[in-house]
């Protein structure tokens, strides 16, 4: 009896040295999840938060780069994102994830280059020593969190389902999303993945 | 045509075959691939790869996910070259899955394969699809590139960030190995 407790103890802490090695460590914001609010610096100089936005029902917070090919495929995506979405109410809100000592392709002074090259009608922030993206558990770029008013995840994951060619999308997840929002109803599928390129850190 | 068509399958299939020189190390992806870019094994659909990345034997599969535009791919990319050499003639597989862009393949892909004269077994799958597949490489994969999976028969480990060494990668395949 005694041998068989002591065996059930073993077994149990197995157990749970199993599931906490299983879990992955990075919790990340998942739907349902309220999404913390931020400042940062944008591409004009000004400090942007979400509190500060004017009339909206709701953020495409956007994390993306200059320099992955991914991200670039999406700039004029995102573009017309935002000027289909934000007279509605759901502005583009771009975040910079990157520390541009790894990846200086995507320093400060070159996102702003990039947001005047490409006329980006939205904001371009910088997340300034990586303090945002961990908070979202954002793991690549381009990755989208669609934010209710109330800061709520209501879907998460990918842009659309063609990143190589924008002809050929035939689902358009964001759009599908605020489409839900619109009408009361929570997104389906709130949570798509897609490739993208690693958020780039300092080997720790 | 038809014919021309039946011919490059074939020999292409067969240098395939050539290079694997121990006839127990299917997976050959070039018998079953939609298409060839130069001797690269092209799938259009994850479905058509996926039987071969889990092919169920005693090798040890290092299966990793990259693309030509991925600088961190490109750094770690002499790790599995040198894997490659060292276990040669033993049941270790290394497999590169190209992520390259359908464009790509020709301008970008083969160039980068043919110059560096790259020996592992290289695949293009160029499923857009992506939500359609990542979760069955491994649920816990984000999409990030690069991401290299080593599995053996049903033993599996994800690894989800490029290897900072050698030694790293190497020790990982080890365990494995000796499994």
């Amino acid at each position: 009896m005694k041998k068989n407790a002591l065996f059930s103890l073993f077994a149990l802490t197995g157990l749970v040295l199993l599931i906490a090695a299983a879990s992955p460590v990075a919790p990340g914001l998942k739907v349902g999840d309220k999404a913390p609010d931020f400042k940062l610096k944008n591409v004009d100089g000004r400090m942007v938060s979400l509190a500060g936005m004017k009339d909206v029902k709701g953020y495409i917070v956007t994390f993306t780069c200059n320099t992955c090919p991914y991200a670039v495929m999406y700039e004029d995506r995102l573009i017309e994102l935002h000027k289909k979405f934000a007279p509605k109410g759901y502005p583009v809100v771009a975040i910079q994830p990157n520390d541009p000592e790894v990846q200086p392709g995507d320093a400060f002074e070159k996102m702003q280059a990039r947001a005047t090259d490409k006329g980006f009608p939205f904001a371009y922030l910088f997340d300034e020593g990586q303090v945002v993206y961990p908070q979202y558990g954002a793991s690549r770029t381009p990755e989208i969190y669609l934010l209710d008013k109330d800061l709520m995840v209501r879907y998460t994951g990918a842009i659309d389902d063609n990143a190589q060619d924008a002809a050929a999308v035939t689902t358009r997840y964001v759009e599908n999303a605020i489409a839900a929002l619109e009408s009361g109803k929570n997104p389906e599928p709130s949570f798509v993945k897609a490739i993208g390129c690693t958020i780039k850190t300092k080997k720790k | 045509m038809r014919k021309t068509i039946f011919w490059i399958f074939l020999l292409s299939a067969f240098s395939v075959h050539a290079q694997d020189t121990i006839g127990s190390m299917t997976p050959k992806g070039g018998q079953i691939a939609q298409r060839f870019v130069g001797h690269i094994p092209v799938f259009e659909k994850y479905d058509v790869l996926e039987p071969v990345l889990n092919v169920d034997n005693d090798t040890t599969y290092i299966i990793n996910f990259w693309a030509t535009w991925c600088a961190p791919c490109i750094k770690e990319m002499p790790y599995f070259e040198q894997l490659h050499r060292a276990y040669q003639g033993q049941k270790v597989k290394v497999i590169l899955v190209s992520l390259d862009f359908s464009r790509q393949l020709e301008s970008k892909l083969l160039p980068f394969v043919t110059d560096r004269k790259l020996e592992p077994e290289v695949i293009a799958l160029i499923d857009h699809d992506y939500n359609s597949w990542i979760d069955r490489v491994s649920p816990e994969w984000s999409g990030a590139l690069p991401v290299t999976l080593i599995r053996k028969g049903a033993q599996r480990q994800i690894v989800l960030e490029e290897f900072s060494s050698y030694e790293e990668l190497e020790n990982i395949v080890k365990s494995f190995v000796n499994l």
